[in-house]
């Protein structure tokens, strides 16, 4: 089964690399990952669609929150959840296709980007699942080509933010240097 | 060095925002990290580094090869508790780190590791030694740093050490670039530092650690398991209160030794794949296992499914990721092992009046069941007249250091024979590569600890094999006088491959023996030390007096038998209880 994450991080270079690389050396696929920053510009949000066995996927979401510039990473397969996705796709239309093709795109609110002799292009979002029926119709038409965003999602229930606060340096040479440093 | 000079560099000294170059902010910066001495190898992009290094307080040791830097960082980490810190050149530098930062990564070691890169301007032109360090070291380190500008130096560094050094402990690497280490700016000291996404769990949940004690009190065959963790917070004292509260029998793991005294009454021994018959019996038939920074290591539990079977689980981990990871736990906390065990004793020891003489007869019965394994298996060492059993040499070894000498160990046979029969009464004296099992830790890491501790006894156990792998390091040792007593069990063979291929491969012995070992004497000689040939068991008590009473180094050639095999021995896969005791008996004619 498909596995959701979403994940709030540090947006620095590497931090897309810790991820994936924690996935990939776990011999794990991605199906999908987006990534763009959040209102603040320091921080990027992912989402990223994975095949993991069902036993190890709390161990995945701990291990990325373990990650120094992971903020929150949260396993939204379950969870109460909007997914989305964009397609962009070219189809050749014949001129007697052409109307039909825009009778479907009407059904599945997808909007025409761009129109020419050789066909159109269109622009389509939704669940994953439709968008797999939208492009196997536009399929039966003629010659396509696409392009799929990757999921996003949001979850639909706020999960409390627990950000770690600044830690103070001592400007003086430390006197107790063999002590460990507590931590709250 | 002229009082001017050291007036220069006095920490502090930097108060007000003066120009420095990249490379002096950055030993100004050690500096405020307590940092005294770096073990490390010069290149050509770490130049303006090593300039700065030569008129300065902090004390740089040349190693042979950079894999001996970040071995020895480690061994002055696990010495001391205290960060580690190596230093390379850009290229093979790096890259020569890396088996020694995965090694404390495995074994959760605050070790902070600097390398050169080639200039900003020149990354990703494949220029002369330049590797990917960044992308490389990723999975090497528990967090990894490219400083693109020298504005941002002192923050990423003051960084690094503090992630090497909190939560669970581990390896950081900072690379720099050389013209970061060339540029001018004025530096400032580093008043705070922010990493909003860093966890540390340190106080354990109140509620669990209540429902703990309760379970401690309602078991029947209560049996601590206690690891690295106890090493790393620093939680000895409070284990020992703990273990004597309940009088509950415990073992130490690979990496807990010296957790609790090995000389105590209540230390059972190591679990474990080569651990004794009591302490995997005692696993095998617990009810409860308080389980104390420890990671259910597939070399402790041998086949997971079978793995304490009868026993609940309280789990105790800085790590929130060890929680569940290999065995599920009936009572999950979540922080510093010290910090819980301060609370859980206290709990333990409310509920004591009330609960004491609730199990009080089951748990007699208990330890006199374990006490019977103890006796009817005990972990004895075998000794010849004829010939030198690798285990006596142990035996001599934990004799003449009565539990205080530090014992570096390299990787194979002779590290589980020492894990078996040196029995350490103190945390930071067993210096070993529990997890990743690097071969050639066990020399570069005595030099770390020898330099911690100056006054401590440091014997680098090694084979003829792991010895060979870090040779060049008997320069670094004469270099500095350094007083290590180095003890090579030499059998002529890869041992535990050998034993592997004599037990699991029908005795085929392939690549397992190694020829051409040179004469120790003339080695030493030859590098201006003493050392010499122990073949004779009637000579191996004297041979180790004279190597301690030398006020420098000693290498000493142990001629052991070839044909020894470490038991007890739980073969891959199997269960902890089902152990193979010793050598199969010899069929009659």
């Amino acid at each position: 089964m498909l596995q959701v994450i979403s994940l709030l991080v540090e947006n620095k270079p590497g931090a897309l690399m810790r991820i994936t690389g924690l996935l990939s050396a776990r011999g794990y696929n991605i199906e999908s990952l987006t990534v763009a920053r959040t209102l603040d510009p320091t921080l990027s949000r992912m989402s990223i669609v994975v095949d993991i066995e069902p036993q190890l996927r709390a161990q995945v979401i701990k291990q990325m929150n373990k990650l120094v510039n992971v903020l929150q990473a949260s396993d939204l397969t379950e969870a109460a959840a909007v997914r989305r996705e964009m397609v962009l796709l070219r189809v050749r239309a014949t001129l007697a296709s052409r109307p039909n093709i825009l009778k479907e795109a009407e059904i599945f609110g997808a909007r025409v980007v761009d129109s020419s002799t050789e066909g159109f292009a269109l622009e389509v979002t939704g669940d994953p699942e439709k968008l797999d029926v939208f492009i196997d119709l536009m399929r039966s038409y003629g010659e396509i080509e696409v392009t799929r965003s990757g999921t996003v999602v949001v979850a639909l229930e706020a999960k409390k933010l627990r950000l770690s606060p600044p830690i103070p340096k001592l400007n003086e040479k430390s006197e107790t240097r063999n002590e460990k440093p507590v931590h709250g | 060095m002229s009082s001017t000079t050291s007036i220069a560099h006095r920490p502090g000294g930097a108060a007000e925002s003066k120009l420095m170059s990249g490379a002096k902010i950055l030993l100004e910066c050690l500096v405020r990290e307590n940092v005294d001495c770096i073990f490390g190898y010069p290149g050509g992009v770490t130049l303006p580094l090593y300039d700065a290094f030569y008129d300065h307080s902090i004390r740089h040791i040349l190693v042979r090869h950079e894999q001996n830097a970040a071995f020895a960082a480690a061994g002055f980490a696990r010495s001391t508790g205290r960060v580690g810190v190596c230093c390379a050149t850009s290229g093979p530098g790096a890259t020569n780190l890396v088996t020694g930062l995965v090694d404390s990564l495995m074994d959760s070691i605050p070790v902070v590791a600097i390398t050169g890169q080639v200039p900003t301007k020149l990354i990703g032109s494949d220029a002369f030694q330049e590797a990917d360090t960044f992308g490389i070291t990723r999975s090497c380190t528990k967090h990894n740093f490219l400083v693109k500008t020298v504005a941002e130096l002192p923050q990423v560094i003051h960084e690094a050490f503090y992630i090497a050094s909190s939560g669970r402990p581990g390896p950081v690497l900072v690379d720099i670039p050389k013209d970061v280490f060339q540029a001018q700016s004025h530096y400032e000291p580093v008043s705070s530092i922010h990493l909003p996404g860093y966890k540390v769990f340190t106080e354990g949940h109140t509620g669990q650690i209540r429902r703990a004690a309760q379970m401690i009190w309602e078991a029947q065959r209560p049996f601590v398991y206690a690891g690295g963790g106890i090493i790393a917070a620093n939680a000895s004292e409070e284990l020992l209160e703990l273990v004597e509260l309940l009088d509950a029998p415990t073992v130490n793991t690979l990496m807990g030794l010296g957790a609790l005294p090995a000389s105590h009454r209540n230390f059972v021994s190591m679990p474990g794949m080569h651990g004794s018959y009591a302490a995997n019996m005692g696993m095998s038939n617990a009810d409860l296992l308080i389980a104390l920074g420890v990671r259910f290591d597939d070399r402790v539990t041998g086949r997971l499914a079978a793995f304490a079977p009868h026993a609940k689980v309280i789990h105790v981990d800085i790590d929130p990721a060890e929680i569940g990871k290999n065995r599920a736990a009936d009572l999950p906390i979540v922080g510093d092992v010290k910090r819980v065990l301060q609370k859980l004793n206290k709990a333990v020891a409310e509920l004591a009046p009330a609960h004491r003489k609730r199990n009080a007869g089951a748990r007699d019965a208990w330890w006199a069941q374990i006490r019977d394994w103890q006796e009817e298996h005990p972990l004895a060492p075998e000794v010849s007249k004829t010939e030198i059993k690798p285990q006596h040499v142990m035996r001599e070894i934990d004799r003449l250091s009565g539990g205080r000498a530090i014992v570096a160990s390299d990787v194979g046979q002779h590290q589980m024979w020492a894990a078996q029969f040196i029995r350490f009464n103190e945390p930071r004296l067993w210096l070993n590569s529990g997890g990743l099992g690097s071969m050639g830790f066990g020399l570069p890491a005595a030099i770390g600890a020898q330099f911690a501790r100056p006054d401590k006894l440091v014997f680098a156990v090694v084979g003829d094999g792991g010895f060979q792998m870090s040779i060049p390091e008997l320069a670094t040792i004469v270099n500095h006088a350094l007083p290590i007593k180095i003890v090579i069990l030499n059998n002529g063979y890869l041992g535990m491959i050998r034993q592997w291929q004599e037990l699991f491969y029908n005795n085929r012995l392939s690549q397992a023996e190694l020829t051409g070992f040179p004469d120790a004497e003339k080695l030493a000689a030859a590098y201006g030390f003493k050392g010499r040939m122990v073949q004779h068991p009637h000579e191996l008590v004297a041979a180790l007096d004279e190597a301690i009473r030398e006020p420098g180094p000693y290498l000493l050639n142990v001629k052991v038998s070839p044909f020894e095999n470490v038991y007890p021995m739980v073969p891959a896969g199997g269960a902890i209880n089902e152990m193979v005791l010793g050598p199969p008996q010899p069929v009659e004619a």
